[in-house]
């Protein structure tokens, strides 16, 4: 059953997730990557809603319905990253982020 | 009586001056012209329709002011609020009328002297503003009007001397004409503010009765007093001020003379018979307060007026431009109107029972011949200028046989401003040295030297350009159209008739008809120094002689400084570029340039150094940004942390 898990097993693993995620948003180079890297923030959240959830308030569904809205967004967020990073390439022939500068000073 | 009408003799030149202005150079210069003529020839009807019915159809004897209209123009307050109106009163009729028929004259004689210029309808544009404006000026009855007007009319006279635009002479005039009235009408608006501060309205007439109830109180103790006289006497003679400006007095006279750098009708029209009297004009408007804040303000009055007809005469005695003799004889007569609203003070005259206010309606009188006999002297000697293209005296001469119609309106008009009767100069001259005799015999003294001098420096100009030596001209002279010749005819009757109105019975400042009569015990003498004045002019000058040289080499010094208008240009362009440029304008262009653009430029300068140093941080690298904001996070929650921790919750 669930309970021989402890909630913290689970924090541990969002957290590691999460810190996973950042370390690839700040260390990859390739923006599918980092788009990718950005999914794993938004799960890791996703995860802690549920875990709270099911743990501390037994019978309320709010923390569900939140992990969905965040699959949702995440997928809409997805898609229009997806078309930005295609036209980034249509324009400067890279999905380099190093490359992607024009909109400096 | 109504005469709510009278809103057309201004509105017509008005109209004439958007529709030239906006259309005028679609349509044939003859069509501008005759729309401009037309405009104020109506005008002109109008405004003797109006002066018959004002003065003839009153039995009374009682010449009481009328609002003919008014309305709300600018409301700030419920006391301040600033109308436009016409005022009708003897004086503001008889200005009417003056303006109207001498603009006529102006518009009619322009067909021929402006022919084939290049802007006609421009010019009638500007003629028809002018008579706009001057209509006003007259029509005002409170004082706020007439300072839009005066200001007006300082426009348009500006434009029309600057009408030759591509002579730098022609601008530099324009130029010196508008600031050195604009400089007057500075104390002219600040005399405006401390009367109607004071009296709590814009109105002439309240104005006036409060300044005649506070003359009559014993001034309180914390009355505000300046240099021992009282405010309102301060305000009167700030206002003066703006009179003098415009009316050429010494020492604001320096841009008459340059004025005469605009077309010679101009000359005619502003400079001769209209704008320059607005001056004596405001002081006649006023002069119920002048006389009860006498005698300073009185005195003031005519003593500028004579100094300024003195000065004026004996440059005049040697100047060699024909208009500038004009022009000077302008500032002379002026200064004779000026000295007879200054010597008005209430004499008895037999055969009145009540004492009259002899010197106002003499120089009211004066007002009237001179706009006659000087405007006929401008378009005379603009008809001469027309015969022979030049200006100066000494190219002319015998142009009597050439010029027979200009040559007699011309010595008409020179007999007139010389006071021989029974031409109209004589009776209004007459008026003003009796006016002076009962008030001051020493400007009494000065005006009847005066009035010799100016018979001198007319028969001068007479003698030179009509007899003398022949003529330096390049073609035979040749007499003016048709066009010109009309209203120097009209004038010339206008210079013979003007004197036989019965002004006393009707202009006067108390509204109340008087009898003049004639004064042969001051007359006399005056014809008598006007002949001689003519008899030396004629000595000297119908016959070629070396007589002029002669004399110009004994009177030496006196002569030089004559010729030079007594070194007043050379004095003003000193003070200004000594004074006025080194310790006022350098001063403050270095505080312009040193602190204020400096402090703003330090401001900028500031912002762009900071701004290329920071700009680094915008590098355009996404993932530097999320550092920052990553570390920033983490930074932030290390902080919360601790200090959680520090607070023992845990």
């Amino acid at each position: 059953m669930i309970s021989v898990i402890p909630i913290q097993h689970i924090l541990i693993l969002t957290t590691l997730m999460f810190f996973i995620g950042v370390y690839g948003f700040l260390t990859r180079k390739n923006l599918i990557t980092i788009l990718m890297s950005t999914e794993l923030i938004l799960n890791s959240a996703a995860i802690n809603f549920v875990a709270f959830n099911k743990y501390y308030y037994q019978g309320e569904m709010q923390g569900h319905f939140f992990s969905l809205f965040i699959i949702a967004i995440a997928a809409a967020e997805a898609a229009i990253a997806i078309a930005i990073i295609v036209n980034l390439f249509r324009n400067f022939r890279s999905v380099n982020v190093e490359e992607v500068d024009k909109m400096k000073y | 009586m109504e005469f709510s009408n009278t809103i057309w003799i201004p509105a017509l030149p008005l109209i004439m001056f958007v529709i030239l202005g906006l259309f005028g150079k679609k349509m044939p210069a003859i069509v501008a012209g005759f729309l401009g003529t037309a405009g104020i020839g109506i005008a002109c009807l109008l405004s003797l329709l109006t002066a018959g019915k004002y003065f003839l159809d009153n039995t009374s004897g009682q010449y009481s002011p009328v609002i003919a209209w008014n309305t709300e123009w600018l409301s700030f307050t419920e006391n301040l609020h600033i109308d436009l109106g016409g005022l009708l009163d003897p004086i503001s009729v008889m200005m009417l009328v003056v303006i109207t028929i001498v603009s006529l004259m102006v518009h009619i004689y322009s067909f021929g002297y402006m022919k084939g210029e290049t802007g006609f309808a421009k010019f009638y544009a500007f003629l028809s503003l002018f008579s706009f404006s001057m209509l006003g000026l007259v029509l005002a009855p409170n004082i706020f009007q007439m300072y839009i007007f005066w200001e007006l009319v300082g426009v348009s006279s500006y434009l029309l001397i600057g009408y030759y635009y591509q002579k730098p002479s022609a601008v530099a005039a324009s130029k010196k004409a508008f600031i050195v009235t604009r400089f007057a009408d500075l104390g002219f608006l600040i005399g405006i503010l401390i009367l109607s501060f004071d009296a709590n309205t814009f109105e002439f007439s309240g104005i006036i009765s409060y300044v005649v109830q506070a003359s009559q109180e014993a001034p309180a103790e914390n009355a505000f007093a300046f240099c021992g006289l009282s405010a309102l006497t301060w305000g009167l003679l700030l206002v003066f001020t703006g009179g003098a400006g415009k009316s050429a007095m010494f020492p604001l006279h320096i841009w008459l003379p340059d004025a005469m750098e605009g077309p010679t009708p101009v000359s005619a029209l502003i400079h001769a018979a209209t704008m320059v009297v607005a001056g004596v004009y405001m002081v006649a408007r006023l002069f119920p307060a002048f006389e009860a804040a006498a005698p300073e303000a009185l005195l003031v009055v005519a003593w500028a007026g004579a100094f300024s007809s003195l000065f004026a005469a004996v440059i005049a005695c040697t100047q060699t431009d024909i208009k500038r003799v004009l022009a000077y004889s302008t500032m002379s007569q002026i200064g004779y109107m000026m000295c007879a609203l200054g010597v008005a003070s209430q004499i008895e005259i037999p055969g009145n029972a009540e004492p009259v206010t002899l010197g106002f309606t003499a120089s009211m009188f004066h007002l009237f011949t001179h706009a006659m006999f000087k405007a006929l002297l401008f378009l005379g000697a603009g008809s001469v200028i027309h015969a022979v293209h030049n200006n100066d005296l000494k190219g002319m001469g015998q142009l009597r046989k050439f010029l027979p119609i200009t040559h007699l309106t011309f010595l008409i008009a020179c007999l007139a401003i010389a006071g021989i009767p029974p031409f109209a100069g004589f009776f209004s001259k007459d008026e003003i040295l009796v006016a002076a005799f009962e008030n001051n015999i020493i400007l009494f003294s000065i005006e009847y030297f005066v009035a010799g001098l100016t018979a001198f420096y007319m028969f001068r100009l007479y003698f030179s350009i009509f007899w003398g030596n022949e003529t330096n001209c390049h073609h035979t002279p040749h007499e003016a159209p048709l066009s010109m010749t009309i209203p120097l005819i009209f004038l010339a009757i206008g210079s013979i008739g003007a004197g036989f109105v019965p002004f006393g019975s009707f202009v006067t400042s108390s509204g109340k008809g008087f009898e003049a009569h004639m004064h042969w015990e001051i007359a006399l003498p005056s014809i008598g120094i006007a002949v001689l004045g003519i008899a030396i002019a004629m000595a000297m000058y119908m016959k070629p002689s070396a007589a002029p040289e002669k004399l110009a080499s004994r009177a030496g010094l006196l002569y030089r400084a004559a010729f030079r208008k007594f070194y007043i240009d050379e004095f003003y362009e000193f003070m200004t570029k000594r004074f006025v440029f080194n310790l006022i304008s350098r001063p403050i262009a270095w505080f312009d340039r040193n602190v204020v653009d400096a402090g703003m430029n330090a401001v900028a300068t500031v912002t762009n150094f900071v701004s290329v140093r920071i700009k680094g941080l915008q590098s355009g690298q996404l993932q530097q940004y999320a550092f920052v904001f990553v570390s920033g996070a983490i930074a932030l929650g290390i902080i919360f942390i601790y200090m959680w921790v520090q607070s023992g919750k845990m």
